[in-house]
């Protein structure tokens, strides 16, 4: 499946600097292995060592918080936008 | 405002300044009198305090608290609304409190020039109805979020890094900040203002935002921003809403919940205690 991911600010400098990147993969999970392929050391920033989802980050698909689903499991399909929020504090 | 004064009805001048807000019908004068006696907290006098404190004046909110330990610095004034080049040097909480009742000698300003703690954060938002979240930093957002559940107080959030902004409500019993992010980052894993810089304007839109928000919580009006989070891209002026719920296993507001009191996370040093 092809979906697009939302690049936070936070981790441009990972994709070279892209705010969108086209991906893919049938699920979250596999969409981010795909990342991982083309930008290494990406998937560190989002997943824990044990390979579950960062405590600091928050995935979407669409609109739909990816814990409240199946996790990494949680299927795409083409056209899906993936987004990545990680956690910001400044005010 | 004293008790007694909440009964009274609006006087002449004050039929004027809110006018604007009387003629909407679903405001009147009823509803600016519920602005009028609502209390609502501000944590940070800062980027994100300023402009919320601005126009939650403007409108006539009552009782403005401004928690703020810090003193104006040059840097601020790129952003910080509330201050002025003659404030350099002074507490953020009083220089906030001079610009507020120039604009509107109706707010009762309490300046809390105080860093907010596990010790004080109760207490504080006790004489409270509404607390806004303008933190600049995890440890006390993790804090201003857990003394909220814990204290059933609403909090509107708002955050921003470098052009990018978020914010909702959180309502008692509809979920909170750790049923997104369930603990805090490791220090010094994202850069603050400081370190990473920051559009200067961003924090207006999202403090605006949330005192939108405040503004229609204390009025019982619209459709508050509770169940989705708005994030915001200044560069693209693209704003998109993500759906927000209670998380079951939420470490503060969930099912069985482990924190139960309030933890001071020591920001510099790391986590205490290696409990979370």
């Amino acid at each position: 499946m092809a979906v697009e991911v939302k690049i936070p600010s936070l981790l441009r400098k990972l994709v070279n600097g892209a705010k969108i990147v086209q991906a893919n993969g049938d699920t979250v999970g596999k969409v981010l292995e795909d990342l991982e392929k083309r930008h290494p050391g990406f998937k560190e920033r989002i997943l824990n060592v044990d390979g579950g989802l960062n405590q600091f980050v928050a995935l979407y698909v669409n609109d739909e918080d990816i814990r409240f689903m199946k996790d990494l499991n949680t299927n795409v399909k083409d056209g899906d936008v993936i987004s990545i929020l990680p956690a910001v504090a400044g005010g | 405002m004293e008790a007694t004064q909440q009964a009274r009805k609006l006087t002449e001048d004050q039929v004027k300044r809110y006018s604007r807000h009387i003629i909407l019908s679903q405001i009147g004068g009823k509803g600016q009198k519920k602005l009028l006696e609502a209390r609502v907290l501000l944590v940070g006098a800062g980027g994100l305090g300023s402009p919320t404190a601005m126009y939650l004046a403007a409108a006539g909110v009552g009782t403005l608290g401004l928690v703020d330990f810090d003193v104006v610095d040059l840097s601020n004034l790129q952003r910080q609304v509330l201050h002025h080049t003659h404030d350099i040097g002074r507490p953020k909480v009083t220089s906030a409190a001079e610009t507020i009742s120039d604009m509107n000698p109706d707010v009762r300003v309490v300046q809390h020039q105080v860093a907010i703690t596990s010790g004080n954060a109760m207490e504080l938002m006790s004489q409270y109805d509404i607390i806004v979240d303008g933190c600049d930093n995890f440890a006390t957002r993790y804090l201003v979020n857990d003394a909220c559940v814990l204290s059933r107080k609403p909090s509107v959030y708002g955050s921003i890094y470098r052009f990018e902004g978020m914010a909702t409500v959180f309502l008692p019993g509809k979920g909170c900040y750790r049923c997104v992010y369930p603990s805090p980052p490791p220090p010094g894993s994202v850069p603050s203002c400081q370190e990473a810089g920051v559009l200067g304007v961003l924090p207006g839109m999202i403090g605006v935002i949330q005192a939108t928000e405040t503004v229609k919580l204390i009025l019982g009006i619209g459709e508050s921003l509770s169940g989705r989070l708005l994030v915001y891209d200044a560069l693209d002026m693209e704003f998109r809403k993500m759906k927000l719920g209670r998380n079951p296993a939420c470490p503060v507001c969930g099912d069985s919940p482990t924190i139960t009191s309030l933890i001071d996370y020591d920001q510099f040093c790391g986590f205490p205690g290696g409990s979370h």
